[in-house]
């Protein structure tokens, strides 16, 4: 016999330990249907169970497009011990926290009571959401921080709950979607910024979100493709009406965060912006600046599904307009549209910049610096 | 080129896959409708375990709305994000011009030959009286 039978090699032992990164917009998900009851009143279980959810769309459960992979999430990311993806919190330690070096992971729950036609029960569902974000996942892991999540629609409700969790400086933002009743600059939701900017928290808006309207500016396509594509002309929808509408000046401290939509249509979309006010600017008095200047010092941009433009310059270029410091690294984790941090930055950028990129934006701008 | 002994034939029917680690990379190993298939485990866009993946078919369209399904279970689809590579030959059917994956020939040899060597036998009790399933690195 001359078989060399030899022993298996060693898991390959990490060759240096990973730079810290903050990611800013990771998907906590629910094990089971009933997990929020404990911080919901028993009324609302029985209406959940015997008349449901209702978002602004038809009256039909579920998000209006089909996803690319189960829960729209990776395929690798079950739990061992069960549930959707994105439900367990030491699995999502062991896949994602530990290896990734993830030293700051903001939290943005979705499926919640946003965009509900029942605003009694959205507002509950917000509230027990925020309950156990805290209870289920940063009290049990530090590097984990939660966005209070708001009932949309409903503006005194919305500013309610963010005075009560305010205090609590496991929230570090205050989360809309960028699909609702009307463009987010308009005045019912007026009273979330406000109170987002009283506590001095960032308003994250991220894609999605019911709205009742169709979901592009020209009606229902056809693809999940587009739904995907269109999240940027919805973010511009909701950009564009929040400086319009005059909101920044209004709350001049208030800081916004342009979450999953891109980025690479932010220059276009001030230039047009600045054009179009030099002319139109009488019609919007209440607009003293040029767009631009509030979008540069107002706004702030999360990564993922990163721009991917063929030749590396374009991108550069693209991130010199928005600025280095305005960036925040994201990876979606768990679903299936992730970035991994090791792969989205091309060569040529300086440990200055990447830091600031990876880390250090992300802890300024949550105030954990 | 190193020839691995990755499991014997009854352990790996069609329809089922094996995860290995040989000389340090990522494989897995096929068995589609009897025929055995090598893969770098390893996504060529972001890095993540292909081979975790759904095995589908090919949808081509030569007209809207006319769809050819083909090659049912012959294309494996990424976990994360849905890139789809032929098992057959490691080519991307979402970018062929930049990415591949890189494909191992896989055989089926005779207990007898696997005796005679040279192989490497991972983990694989062998006996003359099976066959077993080869991988070339």
């Amino acid at each position: 016999m001359n078989i060399q039978v030899r022993e298996r090699p060693e898991p390959a032992s990490p060759v240096a330990v990973k730079t810290a990164i903050a990611d800013c917009d990771i998907h906590p998900a629910r094990a089971t249907a009933t997990e929020l009851y404990p911080w919901l009143a028993k009324r609302w279980h029985a209406h959940l169970e015997t008349i449901g959810a209702h978002a602004y769309q038809g009256m039909m459960g579920g998000p209006p497009y089909p996803k690319a992979q189960p829960n729209a999430s990776r395929r690798d990311a079950y739990p061992p011990e069960g549930g959707p993806q994105g439900s367990s919190l030491s699995f999502m330690q062991a896949q994602h926290l530990d290896p990734n070096n993830v030293a700051l992971g903001v939290l943005n729950p979705l499926g919640t009571g946003q965009g509900l036609r029942n605003h009694d029960l959205a507002a509950a569902l917000c509230s027990a959401i925020n309950d156990w974000q805290i209870e289920k996942w940063t009290s049990q892991d530090k590097r984990l921080k939660a966005s209070i999540v708001v009932a949309n629609e409903d503006g005194p409700t919305a500013a309610a709950e963010i005075r009560k969790r305010a205090a609590t400086r496991d929230f570090v933002q205050v989360l809309l979607l960028s699909r609702n009743v009307e463009p987010l600059g308009q005045r019912r939701y007026w009273p979330i910024y406000e109170a987002a900017e009283e506590a001095g928290l960032p308003v994250g808006v991220h894609a999605f979100g019911f709205g009742g309207n169709p979901i592009t500016a020209s009606g229902w396509p056809s693809y999940y493709i587009e739904e995907m594509v269109g999240h940027s002309q919805c973010q511009q929808t909701a950009l564009a009406s929040l400086v319009l509408e005059g909101v920044f000046e209004r709350f001049p401290k208030l800081k916004m965060i342009m979450i999953e939509a891109g980025f690479g249509w932010a220059p276009s979309l001030a230039w047009r912006l600045d054009k179009a006010w030099q002319r139109l600017k009488s019609e919007v008095p209440h607009v003293k600046r040029p767009p631009s200047e509030y979008i540069s010092e107002r706004v702030w941009w999360t990564t993922q599904p990163m721009e991917d433009p063929e030749r590396r310059e374009h991108l550069f270029e693209l991130i010199d307009w928005i600025g280095w410091d305005r960036l925040l690294f994201a990876t979606d984790y768990p679903h299936w549209d992730y970035d991994d941090p090791s792969r989205v930055l091309p060569a040529g950028v300086s440990d200055a910049n990447r830091d600031a990129f990876y880390l250090n934006n992300a802890l300024q701008l949550y105030g954990l610096a | 080129m190193t020839r691995h002994v990755v499991a014997a034939v009854a352990e790996l029917p069609p329809g089922t896959r094996k995860f290995l680690n040989l000389e340090g990379r990522p494989i897995a190993v096929f068995n589609i409708k009897g025929e055995y298939f090598g893969l770098l485990n390893r996504c060529p866009h972001q890095g993540a375990s292909l081979c975790e993946g759904p095995l589908i078919g090919l949808a081509q369209s030569h007209d809207p709305g006319a769809i050819e399904y083909t090659r049912l279970g012959e294309i494996i689809r990424c976990p994360w994000h849905g890139w789809e590579f032929d098992v057959r030959t490691g080519q991307s059917y979402c970018e062929p011009r930049r990415f591949r994956v890189k494909a191992y020939p896989v055989h089926v040899e005779h207990g007898a030959s696997v005796v005679k060597g040279p192989f490497v036998v991972e983990t694989v009790a062998v006996s003359v009286e099976s066959d077993y399933v080869v991988v070339d690195l």
